[in-house]
């Protein structure tokens, strides 16, 4: 996993609420055995018309967005169903973290365990964000997960993330190589756990 | 200390936790299928590792196969590549794989309870939101990722944070036609999309009681349609009723020792929830979904909300976008609403009894001209048990096509679905946007509801035809 450090990056404004893992990616893309092809995939449905026309009404089809790194989604982001193949497709192409009032705890999980950070604010920033990108859309971010800070021109704010993830993150530690330290432990519960049929 | 129902399965499984760390919790039952494993086999072949436990590993063939018949020849490449990989990943790791031709075969969900791996007291999870289900038997049961599918494969644990506790008390007796499906989507119009996040849900009261293993997993399938990580129910007389004999529950002594066990898992009188929602069931309609979120829901005989009504500018945008994907109009009723598709179906109303409500409705009648009505059993065991009764006669002999098990079209990535533009009452759990089929546009309802509307060829209060 690539760690995350500090990012300054402009910013992909999407502001609908409950966006949801199938508009992230479409099922008809989850047949992969691999992580190929995500990239293009991204929000399918919204960035191509029923004939394959790239939707240039999309925020994703227009020059700003090109090269962001951030993007800025509605509340209760990544919904839905646990497909890991939703931050996979975000990262593929190429975000580095989403800032929202809340995530679904499903997505919240696979993004951590992929290098992408979300940034949880309050409600009334993220309006204030929005607003912000609507006056300035070229408006650059940065984001410092240290000091667990987002700045925007005019404006800072600090967001939570617990201290495990963050260190995961800072240092680009993959969860399972700390998991498995655990064997031996795991082998002494199993002798011992009580279900039935012990 | 009373404890909650939740509180006893998490304590009993926390193998270590380090100060500021999650904690490492003991997975008793791992559900695979073939769309969320691949990259976790991988994963474990590119760090030379084995499935630390393939007997508590258990796999299914579901999302991307065919129902028309299990055949691959009838699926496309990608999906036929992707099915032959975990047929191949089950042979190399050695895990139990109800394969294609499997007379047990079925959606995850479905057959878990149905084989008796589902139990009290244990943890489950799988790659799939929908894991929730298995929490009507007392189990703490949760969706996870690829990554953490290859975790649990490699350690049979997984690293997690402690959720809070959110207590859902239904109270009151069900009117006639009203079922499990419409208490759940009231709930979750009543708490929002996202209104469970980062919480378990305890289902509790006098109307989860009356209620049957099937209708209980019916609402705890769609906890997660609130955001809740998990929905639990507690085990009582009727879950100890519906696992007796089944294959893999204990038998015997092992029985004996299992129930005895059981029995101490409810919620402690005077335990504390973080959280607490009370539903009166009694004055519910039936309920059906006008956007596309499974909050967006309404009493049948209700009317679609105006975006002006909305919190905030992304709430009302949010909405708008909704509406116009949906093509409805705010203050339109759905009743009179044409439909061209009905679905019977999925991990949330795909079992028996679902299939019998939606017969009872169809015996000796015909799905109106125009309508295409598919029925799709949740297992293959589900299918064999409803040609059994002459269900399948039901259908067919009213004009619906009688399919193999599957999720078909409550994901859409099987050949099974919805063209652009039309309008599909399913029993399903999700009416996001295209999750049917690009531009297919999905009302969420009960068994009932959806074979009324098929006889109508639209939308109609299923209690009309309920003498």
């Amino acid at each position: 996993m690539p760690p995350f450090t500090r990012l300054t990056s402009r910013v992909v404004a999407l502001p609908v609420d409950n966006i949801d893992t199938d508009q992230i990616i479409p099922a008809q893309f989850l047949k992969i055995t691999d992580k190929s092809g995500l990239a293009e995939a991204l929000f399918y449905s919204w960035r191509y018309h029923p004939d394959g026309r790239p939707n240039e009404a999309f925020v994703l089809n227009q020059p700003q967005a090109q090269g962001a790194q951030i993007l800025l989604a509605g509340d209760n982001f990544g919904c839905g169903s646990s497909r890991e193949h939703a931050p996979w497709a975000l990262i593929a192409w190429g975000f580095r973290a989403v800032i929202s009032s809340s995530f679904a705890d499903i997505f919240r999980n696979n993004a951590l365990k992929n290098g992408l950070l979300p940034v949880k604010v309050e409600p009334a920033i993220l309006n204030t964000l929005f607003n912000l990108l609507k006056e300035q859309p070229q408006a650059e971010f940065t984001i410092d997960l240290a000091s667990q800070t987002l700045s925007y021109p005019g404006g800072q704010t600090e967001f939570p993330i617990d201290p495990f993830s963050k260190t995961c993150l800072l240092e680009g530690v993959d969860e399972l190589g700390y998991l498995l330290r655990f064997l031996p432990q795991i082998e002494a519960f199993e002798t011992s756990h009580v279900l039935w049929r012990e | 200390m009373p404890k909650t129902l939740f509180e006893k399965v998490w304590e009993s499984h926390v193998v270590a936790q380090e100060p500021g760390a999650p904690a490492v919790l003991y997975i008793d039952l791992h559900l695979v299928h073939e769309v969320t494993s691949p990259q976790a086999f991988d994963g474990l072949r590119r760090r030379g590792l084995k499935v630390r436990r393939p007997d508590r590993t258990f796999a299914t063939i579901d999302h991307s196969v065919p129902t028309i018949r299990p055949d691959l020849s009838l699926a496309d490449p990608l999906a036929a590549k992707q099915i032959r990989q975990l047929q191949q990943n089950a042979k190399e790791f050695g895990i139990q794989l109800l394969d294609l031709d499997h007379p047990q075969r079925g959606i995850v969900h479905v057959i878990g309870p149905e084989l008796g791996l589902t139990q009290p007291g244990m943890t489950i999870v799988c790659g799939d939101s929908h894991t929730s289900t298995h929490g009507a038997f007392g189990a703490l049961a949760f969706g996870i990722g690829t990554s953490e599918v290859e975790h649990v494969l490699a350690t049979q644990c997984l690293l997690q944070s402690r959720p809070k506790t959110f207590e859902v008390r239904l109270e009151g007796r069900l009117a006639k036609g009203v079922t499990a499906k419409d208490i759940i989507l009231a709930l979750i119009a009543q708490i929002g999309v996202g209104g469970g996040t980062g919480h378990v849900f305890e289902y509790r009261g006098s109307a989860i009681s009356r209620l049957s293993m099937e209708e209980r997993m019916t609402i705890c399938n769609m906890s997660i349609e609130a955001g809740a990580r998990a929905g639990m129910i507690a085990p009582d007389e009727t879950t100890f009723e519906y696992l007796y004999g089944r294959p893999f529950a204990p038998q015997g002594k092992a029985w004996e020792k299992a129930v005895a066990w059981w029995r101490t898992l409810p919620t402690d009188e005077g335990a504390h929830f973080d959280r607490s929602v009370t539903l009166d069931v009694s004055r519910l309609e039936p309920m059906i979904t006008y956007g596309t979120t499974p909050a967006m829901a309404i009493p049948i005989s209700g009317r679609i909300p105006a975006p002006e009504t909305a919190a905030d500018s992304t709430q009302r945008a949010t909405l708008e976008k909704a509406l116009q994907y949906m093509q409805l109009q705010p203050g339109q009723s759905l009743l009179g609403q044409k439909v061209n598709v009905v679905f019977i179906g999925s991990c949330t109303n795909g079992r028996l009894s679902d299939l019998r409500q939606a017969a009872m409705v169809l015996k000796g009648r015909r799905v109106a001209p125009g309508v295409r009505m598919i029925v799709t059993p949740g297992s293959e065991g589900v299918r064999r048990q409803a040609e059994a009764e002459g269900l399948d006669r039901i259908f067919k002999e009213a004009g619906a096509e009688w399919r193999h098990a599957g999720c078909s079209m409550c994901i859409a990535m099987n050949g099974d679905q919805l063209q652009p533009g039309e309008y599909a009452v399913s029993t399903t759990n999700r009416n996001f946007e295209g999750r049917q089929g690009k531009g297919g546009r999905t009302f969420l309802a009960s068994p009932l509801t959806a074979a009324a509307a098929a006889l109508h060829g639209f939308i109609v209060d299923p209690r009309t035809l309920l003498s």
